[in-house]
């Protein structure tokens, strides 16, 4: 009431699609393969799985990868990839992204701090913003896969990257989630984000799916299952249950380290599940 | 050609009219006034609402999963364990509200009445509200840009029928955006006591949390120390501790020390804390003598956040002829220790660990 645009908006004019929506289709109609990875909880390890899915499909040299952060408040894709302190570059053609190989690009806004430690404190509109200059603005190349990490929730970013993504072709979303009920409850509205905004969901994956002590083998449930965990959930859902990684402390320590897992301990118990899990995303989505 | 630019800073932003987005705006000439920017009227309503509410504590984590919802959960029990207490716990996490399920409120409802809304009760002296109880099924996705989150983060401080309360604890989701922000902004004109600080031992969740440290002291914010959760697991079968969170670059405790904040202490892992989550019941009842439910106690129980009216009882060397502070392992900030415990303006502090005392006069 009071606000001079208040028949302007009420007249529909201010919902026309923004202009970087159809100039975004045309940048990444090159991308053959796009993956969002989500969940609605936490600390269920995205981030983690994201970059795995990068060095693994970045494995076979013959596909160019790249691996978007669009945290914008929690970027931790620079730390995980090793990538610590390196700065983005602009030329005549956009933003260059940050190179982890040959074929393995990076982009975070973690690259575009001057200290480490800088919170990034912006409402949504600024955060949509930054996420409209990633997919329009950054030199990807011709890529075969375009992974796209998120932070928990429903909200800003989520519906940003789908609105900007909305004139291309996304294979869908892993959605990531750990045993415990308290997460497959936010886990739950992460999927009927999914469903609402018509986003196919490739599958499940189940983190810290139990612990081996390193010394007497026992399994210990450390966020136990009360519900069924991912599996009956996927079940109820009918959605595919990718795989269950089970909890080391090898992971944590190589994503402090910015070195793939995956290269560190290949014959872990944890190091074959996420490998079964990336073998089976390809044969799912692709 | 949209009239309204798509890339609006928002009416309240600083570039408020004046961005390069903002031409041809109809509203341009209003933003770039200030008329926009006047303060919000709540802001005033809320701090005359909450002006009986004797402590505010916010428990931030930059970093999502590390236990601040636990945290505030099990906080809120350990209050209202007083029954002399009147205690409420204020869930702002709008998108994954978990305060129901840990509390065992799933599937209450708020009811509306002349004075408010009405939260939901645990005991006649803890009251929770989120947004889990305004959603008719449980699975029902919240999806909601900021502003719509600023509004309803608005209406549980302003509507909320609370009553006077000696402890408001508010949980938060993960981050520095939206839900932060308004929540800082709406208490302005209150005394907020400060924010607890949750962690877990690893670098990559270090690295977020020092950007909410950041904000902290940006919006002024005084942190009222930090808590490091998932800090190891005893295998119960051998009894063999494992990291598996490692504090590759130090843990919390060397955070803290780098930046002057109080460790309040460190959780270790334990199934039965997600399984009392899960069930809704408060771990601290269900298994007390634990490693872990001792460590939440004594966080609980420390001076920081419960800051006693009298002055501890510490020895005096004899060389020294003013009073002296022994504390812990813990350095403090001069002004945060005379505002906790009111003592004169000229004493020593010993840091017990180091054995050496400095003058530290303001």
């Amino acid at each position: 009431q009071g606000c001079p645009n208040q028949k302007l908006c009420a007249s529909g004019a201010t919902k026309a699609p923004d202009p970087a929506i159809a100039e975004i289709g045309a940048k990444l109609s090159t991308v053959k393969h796009k993956i969002l990875v989500l969940s609605g909880k936490g600390g269920v390890g995205k981030s983690t799985f994201s970059a795995h899915l990068a060095h693994a499909l970045a494995s076979d040299s013959t596909k160019e990868v790249a691996l978007l952060d669009v945290d914008i408040c929690g970027p931790s894709i620079p730390r995980i990839m090793g990538l610590e302190g390196e700065q983005v570059h602009q030329s005549g053609s956009g933003w260059s992204p940050v190179y982890v190989d040959d074929n393995l690009a990076v982009m975070s806004i973690g690259f575009l701090l001057s200290s480490l430690d800088d919170a990034v404190i912006w409402r949504g509109p600024k955060k949509n913003g930054m996420i409209k200059q990633f997919l329009r603005d950054v030199d990807w190349g011709d890529l075969d896969y375009l992974i796209v990490d998120t932070p928990p929730g429903t909200s800003d970013e989520h519906l940003s990257i789908v609105q900007y993504l909305s004139s291309t072709h996304v294979d869908g979303a892993v959605i990531i989630t750990t045993p415990q009920e308290v997460s497959l409850q936010d886990v739950r509205k992460e999927i009927r984000f999914c469903q609402k905004v018509k986003l196919p969901i490739i599958g499940v994956v189940e983190n810290m799916s139990g612990f081996v002590c390193p010394n007497c083998k026992n399994t210990s449930q450390i966020f136990p299952p009360t519900s069924g965990g991912a599996e009956k959930m996927c079940a109820d859902l009918n959605l595919p249950l990718l795989g269950k990684v089970p909890l080391d402390p090898r992971i944590a320590q190589s994503c402090d380290e910015g070195r793939s897992f995956l290269n560190v301990v290949p014959d872990s118990p944890a190091a074959k599940a996420y490998k079964s899990i990336v073998q089976s995303d390809n044969e799912t989505s692709f | 050609t949209t009239l309204v630019p798509h890339d609006c800073p928002g009416t309240q932003s600083e570039q408020a009219g004046k961005s390069s987005s903002c031409q041809g705006c109809p509203n341009q000439k209003l933003c770039a006034s200030g008329a926009t920017k006047a303060p919000d009227p709540a802001i005033a309503e809320i701090g005359a609402k909450l002006s009986t509410v004797k402590h505010k504590i916010l428990v931030l984590s930059g970093k999502g999963g590390v236990g601040k919802s636990t945290f505030s959960a099990h906080l809120a029990h350990a209050l209202a364990s007083d029954s002399t207490k009147e205690v409420a716990l204020l869930d702002v996490d709008i998108c994954g509200p978990s305060i129901p399920r840990i509390m065992g409120l799933e599937g209450e409802q708020v009811h509306q009445s002349g004075s408010g809304w009405s939260p939901v009760y645990v005991d006649d002296n803890l009251a929770v509200m989120s947004i889990g109880f305004l959603l008719s099924s449980l699975d029902d996705a919240v999806i909601w840009r900021g502003p719509k989150k600023n509004g309803m983060i608005k209406q549980f401080l302003r509507d909320v029928d609370w009553g006077d309360l000696d402890y408001l604890i508010v949980d938060t989701p993960p981050g520095t955006s939206d839900e932060h922000l308004s929540i800082v902004q709406y208490l302005s004109s209150t005394h907020v006591d400060g924010a607890v600080i949750i962690t877990t031992p690893q670098e990559v969740s270090l690295q977020d949390v020092r950007k909410e440290i950041r904000f902290c002291q940006k919006v002024k914010l005084p942190i009222i120390g930090v808590v490091e959760n998932m800090s190891g697991f005893v295998c119960p079968n051998c009894k063999n501790t494992s990291q598996i969170f490692p504090p590759t670059s130090g843990g919390a405790e060397k955070m803290c020390a780098d930046l002057n904040l109080p460790l309040l202490g460190k959780v270790p892992l334990d199934p039965r804390i997600a399984q009392s989550c899960d069930e809704g019941r408060s771990f601290l009842n269900v298994v007390p003598d634990s490693p872990a439910a001792k460590a939440y106690k004594s966080i609980v129980q420390s001076e920081f956040l419960q800051p006693s009216t009298t002055h501890p009882h510490v020895p005096l060397p004899s060389c020294c002829t003013s009073v002296v502070i022994l504390y812990n392992r813990i350095t403090l900030s001069l002004q945060q220790l005379q505002r906790n415990l009111k003592v004169p303006s000229n004493l020593y502090i010993i840091h017990k660990t180091c054995h050496k005392y400095t003058n530290k006069t303001s």
